[in-house]
């Protein structure tokens, strides 16, 4: 057995816990869960069933936690996992697998499915099987602090710019501010009208916030590939950087599988609690709402509809936030089939989007996004994820459909009253 | 051996070889999965866990809509043997009896006529389940060895029930031992197979609806 | 004893009428399920055969297959059967004693070979070379075997007999077989019951001189036309049982009202006899009748199929015995198991080397 291999299998064995043994005992092999996944109701294709891409894993545990197989192992009766094996289902369980969650909510017997892959992947790049792209995107999270490459001195410079947009200081390492905002390197690099956006929005609310030159990266490539050690290790990045400015919240951005790897994973992978709370920027938003403090004074006259980011809303559960925010300003929004904790995946969550080799099944997988706007007749599709944004944007494109794809936060920001900043009391310097 | 012989080695030393071999299974089976443990959750929760996932260990016996609409045979089908099969077991005036001298419980039961028809349902629901296992290409792709036979060992007692209840095919007691001794057979091979689900479902609905209800996500 | 004699002569030569004979015939072809037209041809069979000698063999018994028989004798009909048939030995009947008993029963052997009937009622103990019962020095399995050998046929009267009964219960202390275990090379017809109904007894002698041959038997070597029935089928209780209707104790309403006895461990389902059409004294009632359920006596082993009074559908033997010993047990494996998959994933987890991103980097 190759050192790798005996790696990943090990890893395998260290992640099968009670609610792991408890899904496996239960699987009765009904396939509904693969009417819930993108990738096979798009392709037909049995082998994205997703409890199928756990084979090798449920191998493992019964071998390893079952009497009958580790004695059928014992005799001879069953052969242990390959290497060829995992090599074969790393396709299975990275690029037809975002993490979604769908299969988690439908399965009759209650398995968290996702859960399941999440742990499965821990093994699986233990072992080395891991997609080139996604493996090349944490190398350069891990060692230069972003997936995109962006250094300090990248955010300095897109800072600069926010503050030309937006005509407003962008606080940068402000120690004691009560905010920390992180961004994905998308809202860093591609959707740059995100941060003047909130610069603005929290100017008028009075939010007392800073960024930070030393934990700027909100996404985790370590929780995509299943590293549950880089995951800790970029997580960390950002808790000590928090600490050190003693903030009382850090803001999760829009992007979903930042928000579960801080939000819930994060202390968990650092152990321990945070001294601080984390906040998705949709429910600080609908805060600021609630309290009056976001003023709008337009609204978005054509037809608009909310595409659920998985991490943000099935698996976050931040759901009535960004519909509030948007019952103020759409004149005409519809919610599209499934919408909610129901909603179907972009196709590019967990990791996928980083995957090369994924692109076109992904594409073909975004054919049930495309059947859900269809008849919708909208202009424009709001999101609270950037990478959902970018999936769908190159998705639309792809399908040739004319739908215009915005961020929540940006969007907000369009319609934002101008009015003096700090009128109900903030402090913003 | 005789029809009567077959049927009090049935109902003596096979029933007591059969019910210990599921009492230490299920047993060994639950325990092997709850003392694995799992990590102290240090998120923040949004909301408790323990209603959550006790909400899910009920609500995950509907389907959503469109859950149910992508594979309504599965569904229909699932739920007429499920409920065919329980009513049969714990509401026939003889089962009664048996569960009464095993446990000192005692409850109505449902006219014959009435078991008859939900052995007749389950029994058909599972043979659409079998044709569906053979053609559907997702549920033929995820079958092994198990799965048949845990169809086999499940519809068996049904079978001979049925048959034993309406005099068919074998003399009465012949009938009669073979659908006890087809209940032993399902009792052996429970603990040893997915038909651990009918125990474990809860541990695992529970887990689901624990993890997504401190998220504030009702599943 | 037998001589050339055929049963219509002797019949006349004692006096009885046509008329009366006519009356038996109808009674015995109906009893063993014929149709009426065969009334003539079975009373013209009966009118030409020969009285055979019949040699009674009392072994582990209670006497109570002969009290049995006895108390259908007198006055009714079956008893021109016992006019029918010569009964040259049987213990408690018979007159004579000692060797001169014993010499009657070795005469018939000797002088119609091949055409006596051998009637046994008790079990054979063969324990300790069958020490346990023994008759003028012979073991029970010797005389059995000695008799039986010219034998026409044997027919085991009774549930002993037949399939072990009482002595063979559990332990069975004196190794008690049935007739059927000693005896493999002869026609054995078994009579089963403790006791057999009266009228079955003579309606298989009856079958055996109309025919002269063995009736059709079941897999236990019962006459189907007397056992081919359950008790539940033919129970004038069943509709009760088909609508749940059950008494649940013997003084209940339901009990009084007739309800079915299933719950009350009535074995009628699994029970073969003809006690609900024939009935017993002289058609007077059976025991369901009488508010007693069926107790199984015609099936083997009915002594070890539980409590007489536990239904069909519970288990045999009391459940605590094993539930709560496999109750300990699986929580004593469980446990082990369980702990043992911990450490297991301990180990691994111990084992595991932290993963850096310097694993990932592609060396190629």
């Amino acid at each position: 057995m190759s050192g790798k291999l005996e790696r990943g299998l090990n890893t395998l064995k260290a992640q099968i816990d009670a609610p792991m043994a408890a899904f496996f005992s239960s699987c009765v092999h009904c396939g509904v869960c693969a009417h819930a996944c993108l990738f096979y109701t798009e392709t037909g294709d049995p082998k994205y069933t997703p409890i199928y891409k756990l084979e090798p894993m449920r191998r493992v545990w019964q071998q390893e936690y079952s009497f009958w197989g580790k004695l059928a192992r014992a005799l001879g009766l069953s052969k242990p996992v390959t290497d060829q094996e995992l090599a074969d289902w790393e396709e299975l369980v990275y690029d037809s697998c975002t993490l979604c969650g769908r299969c988690s909510l439908v399965c009759p017997v209650g398995n968290d499915i996702t859960y399941m892959i999440r742990r499965m992947r821990e093994g699986m790049v233990a072992a080395g099987h891991a997609p080139k792209g996604l493996k090349q995107v944490t190398v350069r999270t891990v060692e230069i602090g972003s997936p995109m490459g962006i250094t300090p001195e990248t955010l300095r410079k897109q800072a600069a710019h926010a503050e030309q947009d937006a005509g407003l200081p962008v606080p940068l390492d402000v120690a004691g501010a009560d905010y920390l905002l992180l961004l994905s390197a998308n809202e860093t690099m591609v959707f740059t009208d995100t941060l003047p956006a909130l610069t603005r929005i929290f100017h008028q609310a009075g939010v007392s916030w800073t960024l930070s030159s030393e934990a700027y990266e909100a996404t985790n490539a370590g929780i995509q590939i299943g590293s549950s050690d880089i995951a800790a290790e970029l997580v960390q990045r950002i808790v000590s950087a928090a600490e050190k400015l003693k903030v009382k919240y850090v803001i999760s951005p829009e992007c979903g599988h930042a928000y579960t790897a801080l939000r819930w994973e994060g202390p968990n992978l650092i152990g321990r609690p945070y001294p601080f709370e984390v906040i998705h920027v949709a429910e600080l938003l609908d805060q600021l709402r609630a309290e009056g403090r976001l003023k709008l004074d337009s609204r978005e006259t054509g037809r608009l509809s909310f595409h659920d980011p998985c991490q943000m809303v099935r698996r976050g559960g931040v759901i009535e936030q960004p519909r509030r925010l948007l019952d103020q300003v759409a004149e005409d929004f519809v919610e599209m089939p499934d919408a909610g904790i129901h909603n179907w995946c972009c196709g590019g969550g967990g990791g996928v989007s980083a995957n090369e080799r994924a692109v076109p099944l992904r594409r073909r997988a975004f054919h049930r996004k495309k059947e859900q706007l269809d008849g919708l007749q909208l202009t424009t599709l709001v999101t609270s994820c950037a990478n959902c944004r970018d999936m769908l944007e190159d998705g639309l494109e792809y399908y040739d459909m004319d739908i215009e794809v915005k961020g929540l936060a940006d969007l907000l920001a369009e319609h934002l009253a101008e009015s003096e900043p700090g009128a109900q009391g903030g402090e913003q310097s | 051996m005789s029809g009567i012989e077959l049927l009090n080695w049935a109902r003596g030393p096979g029933l007591q070889i059969a019910g210990a071999v599921f009492v230490i299974g299920v047993i060994v089976r639950l325990a092997a999965i709850l003392l694995l443990g799992r990590k102290t959750d240090l998120s923040r929760p949004r909301e408790g866990a323990m209603w959550p996932g006790l909400r899910t260990v009920l609500t995950r016996s509907i389907p959503d809509a469109g859950t149910f609409r992508r594979s309504p045979l599965v569904f229909i089908a699932g739920y007429v043997f499920h409920l065919g099969f329980l009513l049969t077991l714990l509401f026939y005036a003889p089962h009664i009896l048996l569960l009464k001298s095993v446990t000192g419980l005692e409850w109505p039961g449902l006219p014959v006529s009435l078991i008859d028809v939900l052995a007749v349902l389950s029994i058909t629901a599972l043979v659409a389940l079998f044709i569906n296992r053979l053609i559907d290409p997702v549920r033929r792709h995820l079958s092994r060895c198990g799965d048949w036979l845990a169809l086999l060992v499940t519809v068996l007692p049904l079978v001979t029930g049925y048959l034993a209840l309406n005099r068919m095919l074998l003399p009465y007691t012949d009938m009669l031992a073979w659908h006890i001794l087809s209940v032993e057979l399902l009792l052996v091979v429970f603990p040893f197979s997915k038909l651990m689900h009918t125990f474990s479902f809860v541990l695992a609905r529970w887990y689901n609806g624990a993890i997504a209800g401190r998220k504030g996500v009702q599943v | 004893m037998a001589d050339n004699e055929t049963l219509g002569e002797q019949l006349r030569r004692q006096g009885i009428s046509r008329r009366s004979f006519l009356k038996f015939c109808a009674a015995t072809t109906s009893l063993m399920a014929l149709p009426p037209t065969m009334v003539s041809a079975v009373a013209a069979a009966l009118e030409k055969a020969r009285r055979p000698s019949v040699i009674w063999l009392s072994f582990q018994e209670c006497t109570g297959c002969t009290e049995s028989l006895t108390r259908s004798h007198s006055p009714t009909l079956e008893s021109l059967i016992f006019g029918a048939i010569s009964l040259d030995y049987h213990h408690t009947l018979q007159a004579c004693a000692g060797h001169f008993a014993e010499h009657l029963r070795t005469e018939v052997i000797d002088k119609h070979p091949g055409e006596y009937l051998v009637l046994v009622d008790g079990s054979i103990p063969t324990r300790d070379d069958g020490v346990y019962s023994t008759i003028a020095g012979m073991t029970n399995v010797q005389i059995l075997e000695e008799t039986a050998a010219q034998a026409a046929a044997v027919i085991a009267v009774g549930t002993c007999a037949a399939f072990g009964g009482l002595p063979h219960a559990d332990p069975n202390p004196t190794g008690a077989v049935p007739v059927s275990d000693i005896i493999t090379d002869k026609p054995i017809i078994n009579v089963s019951g403790c006791p057999p109904i009266p009228t079955v007894i003579t309606g298989v002698l009856a079958h055996y001189l109309t025919f002269g041959g063995i009736p059709e038997l079941d897999e236990l070597g019962r006459p189907l036309m007397f056992y081919g029935d359950s008790i539940h089928d033919r129970c004038y209780r069943r509709p009760f049982y088909d609508k749940g209707l059950f008494a649940k104790t013997f003084d209940d309403a339901g009990a009084r009202d007739g309800w079915c006895l299933y719950e009350l461990g009535c074995k009628g389902p699994t029970t073969h006899n003809a006690c609900a059409t024939v009935k017993w004294n002289e058609g007077t009632s059976f025991p369901i009748e009488s508010g007693h359920p069926c107790l199984g006596c015609s099936e083997p082993d009915f002594w070890d199929a539980g409590s007489f009074y536990n239904p069909l559908s519970a288990p045999i033997g009391d459940s605590s015995d094993w539930a709560a010993p496999a109750i300990a047990a699986g929580a004593a494996a469980g446990a082990a198991l369980g702990l043992y998959g911990r450490r297991h994933k301990a180990d691994a987890e111990a084992r595991r080397e932290p993963l850096t991103a310097r694993d990932l980097e592609d060396k190629s």
